[in-house]
């Protein structure tokens, strides 16, 4: 039979390959060799490493592998360069990001096809998304360089910013990292992953191109070792991270005792639920969007499928139907929707995983076609009869595999899309807005699809609750993540040295106490209540003559379980409307002025009448600051690309622990405090150790003020002891510690276990009485985080 | 059910049995109005936008692929005309085009002699029903008439069915309907399925394709509603427009259309066909179309028993893009005869 006919009745797709021999051209004329980009210079290629196409196995180029000298000229020379790239105006760097905008939509398809070829991702998704999206974020941050000095005053770059990024999406990472890191003032040096270092490596080239200044771009290859000289080099102010959790954590502890700056953006687990009133065909091709894009090897992939019991069969017949229908071969095929796993060992990874699945019960479903017989391949998969306690469904496989569990009610599938570690991403699908929003914003995390997957785009902010990280890229969120405050430079600041109380057993001559000052018994305040410390325990807290001024209750790990239970308990303030916060901090501040004066002369005996007054004053005026904050720190509404509304929406953090100040331990611990509560969070304070008595005044007010009990709770004690239990708690939110550095360190270490956010003066004093410093969308800033709910529209 | 569509066609007998994802199915019959799965629809716009935004993207053919495709897209073509200045000697010009959408040189230079191929069929107004029967006389290719009151369908019912014994008559093979918009637009089923069923039973034993003038209805959940409204009662095809409005067919309508049609087969057992029409006129469109059917229905509905491309220009276009699969040159419109 002639070729036509037969292909006139067999109508299967032939294959559609992308041609190659630009970047191949590009390739040869580089010798498939590359150096390191170091201050705008290519270094000789050395200590090399081959860099494969998972597609076919074959060696694409050879990379450099930096030494830690390499690293170190390379931090060297951004901060060489810093001065020089801050000394332009905003409209030269806008200049600069904009050449690149224009030089990566020039070679866009050299990057596209150089994408696929290292990573295994399908041309269309390179093409058509990840490369747009890269010219989109420079665009984008074009505007912000340009905008800089008058949309963040009051802000400087954060100076040299170490950037280590993920082999899902080489390039797009890149983007997303270097584009804020640029537009804001900082010079960088970035590590690209070790599966997929070619488009770093074609992106210096257009730089070198576009003539941005050396040193202000550092592309450094280099193994996990070198990366980490990195996140420890102490003349690296920032470090920014996507990668898996682990990593994370790794990171977060090597960087905790240098007050460098950090964001990370980590994994997910992110469900996508799906009601029984959703448009079950479109919520098929979300699943596809979601978990069979990019192989499935996407953080923010939608792994978790939660659907509504009374459609789940009929939906999980559309998918397998659907299924049957994803092409999966050559990634350099345009008519592919699946291309290849980026490496052995992912692969590897999820097979175990498909496996282990499958050993503790699961039911899986693969499509009936066949693989390509020759390079990295995994179909797409949906396992089904998995439970909340599968291996497969708490942790993240990174790979082409769903997951589903069914719900009754909308209340259930809220409960099981937070049963996860993960807070990453979330989709919602159904027709009814009122449960597509009621859902969307009862989920923990950053970012919540409704109707739709996997959407991004630069004005909208992306990143995490939980173990998912923290931080945001994108928007004007991600763009505070690459700036500090003015005052916050540090040089000018006064280290914190915390001395021992100068009390009775230091002073063998310590004068008599008097009666008055024991005659009064102070205990934790936990969930609206007095408690008395776990310990039987209580410490003596000094007056400014010496004397003995009171006794504080000392607590213990048990005093902070109680406390942080109470605190988690009142989460209802979260959804208390901002009016009715705001009432309550009012009344807070009535009560203080009507007391004003017994509690100057309380606080005086601490800290001298002089403070004291100026104290009260200023506390009572920042409790009025946050009432005003209140229903005014809002979200906003982006426009991305499309038909399309994006709700970019401050949500309270959660339970925060504070470590309060010890100077100013009124106006110190409220100044924490308040925004915390004046945004709808809950905390767990422990006020300045020695002057811990201030607390019995703070709660009585407190308890008459109409503030529901367990959304502030203090407990008193040696702050290195219960502040690390309290840093250390898995369901603490987020940490603050304005004490020393030693405390900063620790609290950053200890956060680790559920990688809670941690907001650190890193031992550095804060001017509580400048409102500039001390107050303010700064820190609403830190007791909020931001969700982005996507909601196309159009009938 | 076996696509045989024409018994007197010599040229389509390359059968395949129609089927969805593996189960066989019948040819559509009449079922009881089921109001409950009408009400039940859900189409999200934006959603199924952005699934149609990806169909051109995430599909292509080339080479011998593309052209067998461009050649498939010939033999589900009703080529159509329906103007107010048609002649019958224009209907005579379009059916000789029907014949021989080729010319013959390239039909040898592609080696495809053995598929005598000629368009899925010709569709004309009542009035040239009878010419084009007599220009097609021994070639297999049915003739359609549009029927019902096209395009408005607003004239009597009595009438609009007398419209349809009329060209069943003058030996229409298969009459393409308009429904009456308003029943939709006022969510009255009944009227809707009473009305394409007296359709049906006027049409007899013949195909009857029944056109919901998207464009007018505008939502995707009324095109949704009211293409299983008109399966129930009997329809062989749905089809979204009459050419006639602002907007014909376009992929994200032909996406609910095409998953209404796949839900029908899955809880009925039943074949409908799907027919797109207005507006699709390059050959890019043409392989859009295919690969929709493809990916969301399969095989099957790549004949021209179940689906259909109603156009007057996209040939035109799919000619050149098989001369230049020929020469490797890029081709001209004036080179090939005009329908």
């Amino acid at each position: 039979m002639n070729s036509i006919v037969e292909k006139f009745y067999s109508m299967e797709y032939g294959p559609a390959p992308e041609a190659t021999a630009e970047v191949d051209a590009w390739l040869a004329a580089h010798d498939r060799s590359f150096g390191l980009y170091i201050n705008g210079a290519w270094t000789k290629p050395a200590n090399t490493a081959a860099t494969i196409n998972p597609a076919t196995g074959e060696k694409i180029a050879d990379v450099s592998s930096a030494t830690a000298a390499d690293m170190n000229a390379a931090v060297a020379a951004a901060r060489a360069a810093l001065p020089g790239w801050q000394a332009l105006t905003g409209h030269q760097r806008a200049r600069y990001l904009y050449a690149l905008a224009r030089q990566v939509l020039k070679h866009s398809r050299r990057l596209a096809v150089l994408e696929s070829m290292d990573n295994g991702k399908p041309i269309r998704e390179s093409r058509d998304i990840d490369i747009p999206l890269v010219a989109r974020h420079f665009y984008s941050h074009a505007g912000w360089a340009q905008l800089l000095e008058t949309e963040f005053p009051g802000y400087t770059a954060c100076g040299v910013v170490g950037q280590i990024i993920p082999w899902n999406f080489p390039l797009l990472m890149f983007a997303w990292k270097v584009a804020p890191a640029l537009a804001a003032g900082n010079t960088v040096v970035i590590k690209p992953a070790n599966y997929t270092p070619l488009t770093a490596l074609a992106f210096a080239e257009l730089a070198q191109e576009v003539g941005l200044p050396a040193g202000v771009l550092n592309v450094v290859t280099c193994d996990r070792r070198v990366g980490t000289v990195l996140v420890e080099h102490p003349d690296v102010d920032k470090i920014a991270f996507t990668g898996s959790t682990d990593a994370g954590r790794v990171i977060r502890k090597a960087s905790a005792n240098s007050p460098k700056k950090l964001s990370l953006e980590l994994g997910g687990k992110s469900p996508f639920i799906v009601f029984d009133d959703a448009d079950l065909d479109s919520a098929v091709e979300g699943l596809v969007d979601a978990i069979w894009f990019n192989q499935g090897q996407v953080c923010c992939a939608g792994s978790r499928l939660l659907v509504h019991e009374r459609v789940a069969e009929q939906l999980f017949a559309k998918i397998r139907t659907r299924l049957e229908n994803l092409r999966v071969g050559s990634p350099l095929d345009k008519a592919v929707d699946m291309g290849a796993i980026v490496d052995p060992h992912q692969l590897k990874r999820i097979t175990d995983y498909v496996a282990k699945g499958i050993a503790e019960g699961a039911t899986c479903w693969q499509p009936s076609y066949s693989l390509p017989a020759k390079g990295l391949f995994y179909p797409p998969t949906l396992l089904t009869n998995v439970q909340t306690s599968s291996t497969v469904v708490q942790e993240e496989i990174f790979g082409p595999v769903l997951v589903a569990m069914t719900f009754r009610t909308p209340a259930e599938a809220v409960e099981l899309a937070n049963n996860t570690v993960y807070g990453l991403a979330s989709t919602v699908y159904s027709e009814n807005i009122n449960v597509a929003l009621d859902v969307a914003s009862q989920i923990k995390a950053g970012v919540c699809w409704v109707n739709c997957a996997n959407m991004f785009d630069a004005s909208c902010g992306f990143g995490g609750y939980r173990e998912s990280g923290y931080g945001r890229e994108g928007g004007r969120e991600g763009m505070y993540e690459y700036l500090v405050p003015n005052w916050l430079h540090h040089g000018k600041r006064k280290k914190i040295v915390i001395h021992a109380p100068a009390g009775a057993a230091a002073d063998a001559e310590a004068p008599a106490p008097s009666p008055m000052a024991i005659d009064r018994t102070i205990k934790q305040y936990i969930g609206g209540k007095q408690a008395r410390p776990d310990s039987g325990y209580s410490y003596p807290v000094y007056a400014l003559d010496g004397k003995l001024a009171g006794e504080a209750p000392l607590g213990n790990r048990k005093d902070i379980r109680n406390a942080v239970e109470a605190a988690r308990a009142a989460s209802k303030w979260a959804t208390q409307s901002a009016h009715n916060r705001a009432q309550v901090l009012y009344y807070i501040a009535e009560n203080m002025i009507q007391r004003r004066d017994e509690l100057a002369a309380k606080l005086a005996v601490l800290v001298g009448e002089d403070q004291a007054g100026i104290e009260v004053d200023y506390s009572i005026e920042r409790i009025f600051a946050y009432a005003g904050w209140a229903d005014k720190f809002e979200g906003v509404v982006h426009n991305p690309p499309g038909r399309n509304v994006t709700l970019a929406m401050n949500e309270p953090v959660g339970a925060i622990g504070i470590l309060a100040p010890e100077e100013s331990p009124l106006l110190g611990l409220l100044s924490l405090v308040l925004p915390a509560i004046a945004m709808g969070n809950t905390v767990v304070a422990v006020p300045s150790e020695r002057y811990a008595t201030v607390m019995a005044d703070l709660y009585s007010i407190l308890d008459t003020s109409d503030l529901p009990g367990g959304v502030v709770n203090i407990v008193a004690g040696r702050a290195a002891e219960i502040g690390k239990t309290l840093a250390e708690h898995d369901d603490v939110d987020a940490v603050w510690c304005f004490r020393d550095e030693a405390a900063s360190t620790m609290v950053k270490l200890a956060s680790i276990g559920n990688m809670k956010q941690t907001w650190t003066n890193d031992g550095y004093a804060t001017d509580w009485y400048d409102p500039q410093q001390a107050e303010g969308r700064y820190f609403l800033r830190h007791a909020t985080q931001v969700k982005n709910i996507w909601v196309p529209y159009g009938e | 059910m076996t696509v045989k569509q024409q018994e007197q066609d010599p040229t389509l007998t390359h059968s395949v049995q129609v089927e969805l994802n593996g189960r066989p199915l019948a040819p559509n019959r009449r079922m009881p109005l089921n109001l409950e799965w009408v009400e039940e629809i859900r189409a999200n716009t934006s959603a199924v936008e952005r699934r149609a935004a990806t169909i051109g993207t995430r599909r292509t053919v080339k080479k011998e692929w593309q052209a067998a495709w461009l050649l498939r897209a010939i033999a589900c073509m009703d080529l159509t005309t329906l103007s107010g200045d048609d002649t019958a000697d224009r209907v005579r010009r379009l059916c000789a085009k029907a014949r021989q959408p080729l010319q013959e040189s390239m039909v040898k230079a592609l080696g495809i002699e053995e598929l005598n191929l000629h368009t899925g069929a010709v569709c004309v107004y009542h009035t040239f029903v009878e010419t084009a029967v007599r220009a097609l006389e021994g070639s297999g290719i049915p003739v359609a008439a549009v029927s019902a009151g096209f395009p408005a369908g607003l004239s009597p019912l009595a009438e609009r069915v007398a419209e349809i014994h009329r060209s069943v008559e003058a030996g229409a093979s298969e009459i393409d309907i308009v429904i009456t918009r308003a029943h939709v637009f006022n969510g009255d089923w009944q009227a809707l399925y009473d009305e394409v069923a007296a359709f049906k039973d006027a049409c007899g034993p013949l195909h009857m394709k029944a056109i919901l003038g998207t464009g007018d209805l505008l939502t995707l959940r009324n095109i949704a509603r009211a293409s299983v409204v008109a399966m129930q009662a009997g329809a062989d095809f749905i089809k979204t427009s009459t050419g006639k409005e602002a907007v014909n067919a376009t992929i994200p309508v032909s996406l609910v259309m095409v998953r209404a049609i796949r839900e029908y087969a899955e809880r009925t057992g039943c074949a409908v066909g799907f027919k797109p029409a207005g507006g699709i006129k390059t050959a890019k469109d043409a392989l859009n179309w295919l690969f929709v059917m493809k990916d969301e229905l399969g095989r099957s509905w790549l004949e021209p028993s179940l689906f259909r491309f109603g156009v007057s220009s996209m040939l035109g276009d799919i000619e050149r893009q098989l001369e230049h699969f020929i020469n490797g040159r890029y081709s001209a419109a004036y080179r090939h005869p005009i329908a």
